[in-house]
């Protein structure tokens, strides 16, 4: 063994250098592998300035975001009270609510929610358990992938023909829901379709092995094992369909709308949308720039509060087994 | 072959004949004949890629969940043959349950995996299915030590344990044949002379048939042994024949510890 060491250390070494071969043979090898002290305290000193790099990126996030919350809260943060958050919409802004805007954005997550889990989720099951592996599974995922890249002011102009004018449906609650859901059901397709395949194909056999068919064994196993990763990657879509402003300003969305949307056939306003006309207003009048921050506040909190319900849910999931 | 004349009297459970198996293009099963005989321990020995595993995968055709496998021959079970159109593997795989190498409970209370074969089966009773949550782990040996704490989940048992209760589920399926797939591999010596244990009270009610790499293990616990080399299966006998006076030198030379 020792023997069979030195031999391959002797032929390292025969390319090297011809006198530590004649060490070898004296019975000790003689280190190719020198400690330069010099060396090793430029490369700790490299290891800190890397480090400091990193967090320094790391911080002009959190700064950016810092001063993005502290401009918004100080701007916004007296602005609301309970009138703002259950009043119309008003042109003198000391009377202006956002009720409507709430109503709306809620009215599009009944539809969002729904249709991106049911479609997605399915989707994901087809393409992940059932589809045959080849060449035109493989094709369409990676066009999935790519829908997921596609700018939303184009998946505005898609809703605005499909749903706009072809089912005509118009401006309404359905055609912004659908438009969003089209929208965000690639992400929703692609984080379910990468926690059904996380889960373990041990378990599946175990399903199997006992009799079980497919169906069964996606229900009963793969889809409780994979629901954490299918709810994180929904909720991270549904925030992004609360906040998305162009898609809703191609369909058509009315600049100002004074009844409050009863149901999901009537043309409505959004959170996002009512942060964009009042910042887009802020020009003729200065103190829409305030009720815009006031608003920004109020769909952050909603976002917040989405999230924070999504992961409950996904803590009470994983402990219960 | 000696184990037929001296087991005349046993039913048969499978009768292997002239089967086939390819990966691809890789042939994995060369022209195996042979027959499995209730209440039985038939261990599966060879070395490493020799087709042990993917023949006892077969006989329950959970091969063919990996996509590019072929087959021919036929695999008789109680007279009928499992490739057959009309055969649902999944009845077949209730009526044959399968120990995996890794110890590979569900990540749910013991009570939900040991009650997860007869729930698919349509059993809702409740008492019924404690009834069956008491028997399985009773068999499996495992009852006294999780009794108080059914609701539990399983992977806070070791890893013998888990075993058991991978057994126990097995059980609550009543499968008239167990085949277990190296079921000892990952566990320590304790752990697994409990298993042996436990396979050796079990062939009262089933028929076992296990793909083991130990010899010793082979030759404590089984009534016959087959030997497979290269995908063939180069010796089949009983037990104490294979290991005092093999007929083929491979097999002696695989016993005997010359090569494997």
């Amino acid at each position: 063994m020792q023997q069979a060491e030195v031999d391959m250390q002797t032929r390292d070494m025969k390319s090297k250098e011809d006198k530590s071969m004649e060490n070898n043979k004296k019975g000790h090898v003689e280190k190719y592998v020198q400690i330069d002290s010099n060396r090793t305290k430029r490369r700790i000193l490299l290891n800190v300035l890397a480090e400091r790099l990193f967090s320094l990126s790391t911080l002009f996030a959190l700064i950016v975001l810092g001063i993005l919350l502290y401009r918004v809260g100080e701007q916004g943060i007296g602005w609301i009270n309970l009138h703002f958050l259950t009043g119309r919409l008003s042109i003198n802004p000391d009377k202006a609510g956002i009720y409507g805007a709430i109503i709306g954005t809620v009215g599009l997550m009944v539809i969002v929610i729904p249709v991106t889990l049911g479609l997605g989720v399915a989707t994901a099951i087809y393409l992940e358990e059932y589809a045959t592996k080849g060449k035109i599974q493989a094709f369409i995922k990676v066009n999935i992938s790519n829908l997921a890249s596609v700018p939303s002011v184009i998946f505005g102009l898609l809703g605005l023909t499909v749903f706009g004018r072809l089912l005509n449906l118009g401006s309404s609650i359905l055609a912004g829901g659908l438009t969003l859901s089209l929208l965000v059901l690639p992400i929703v397709v692609v984080s379910s379709q990468e926690a059904i395949k996380a889960v373990p194909g041990f378990l599946k056999e175990a399903s199997y092995g006992m009799g079980a068919d497919k169906w069964t064994t996606i229900r009963k196993v793969v889809l409780p094992v994979a629901l954490p990763g299918i709810l994180t990657g929904a909720i991270l879509a549904i925030s992004r369909a609360i906040g998305e402003t162009a898609p809703l300003v191609v369909l058509g969305i009315p600049t100002l709308i004074l009844k409050v949307p009863t149901s999901l056939m009537d043309d409505f306003t959004a959170l996002p949308i009512q942060i964009y006309y009042w910042t887009l207003d802020t020009v003729l009048t200065p103190e829409y720039a305030n009720l815009a921050a006031a608003t920004i506040i109020v769909l952050l909190v909603v976002l917040f509060l989405l999230n924070a319900l999504a992961i409950f849910i996904r803590n009470k999931y994983q402990r219960s087994y | 072959m000696n184990a037929e004349n001296e087991n005349k009297l046993r039913e048969i459970v499978y009768d292997v004949k002239g089967l086939n198996l390819w990966y691809g293009e890789d042939q994995a099963l060369k022209d195996i004949n042979m027959k499995i005989y209730q209440n039985e321990v038939t261990a599966i020995i060879g070395p490493s890629g020799c087709g042990k595993s993917t023949f006892i995968k077969t006989l329950n055709r959970m091969i063919e969940n990996i996509p590019s496998v072929r087959t021919s021959g036929e695999i008789l079970y109680h007279g009928e043959n499992i490739f057959d159109k009309a055969v649902r593997v999944e009845e077949l795989r209730t009526r044959v349950g399968m120990v995996f190498q890794k110890p590979n409970p569900f990540p749910k209370s013991i009570y939900e995996n040991v009650v997860y074969g007869p729930k698919i089966h349509g059993i809702k009773d409740k008492r019924l299915l404690m009834e069956i949550t008491e028997n399985s782990l009773k068999s499996a040996a495992l009852w006294d030590e999780v009794k108080d704490r059914l609701n539990d989940n399983a992977y806070g048992l070791s890893g013998g344990q888990q075993q058991r209760l991978c057994i126990a589920r097995c059980l609550a399926v009543q499968p008239d044949v167990i085949l277990m797939d190296e079921p000892t591999s990952a566990l320590d010596p304790i752990a697994t002379a409990k298993i042996e244990e436990l396979i050796d009270r079990l062939k009262a009610d089933y028929s076992i048939s296990i793909v083991t790499h130990s010899m010793q293990q082979a030759g404590r616990i089984s009534d016959k042994t087959a030997f497979f080399l290269m995908g063939e299966l180069i010796e089949y006998s009983d037990t104490v024949t294979i290991f005092s006076n093999p007929l083929d030198k491979r097999t002696e030379d695989y016993i005997t510890g010359r090569f494997g």
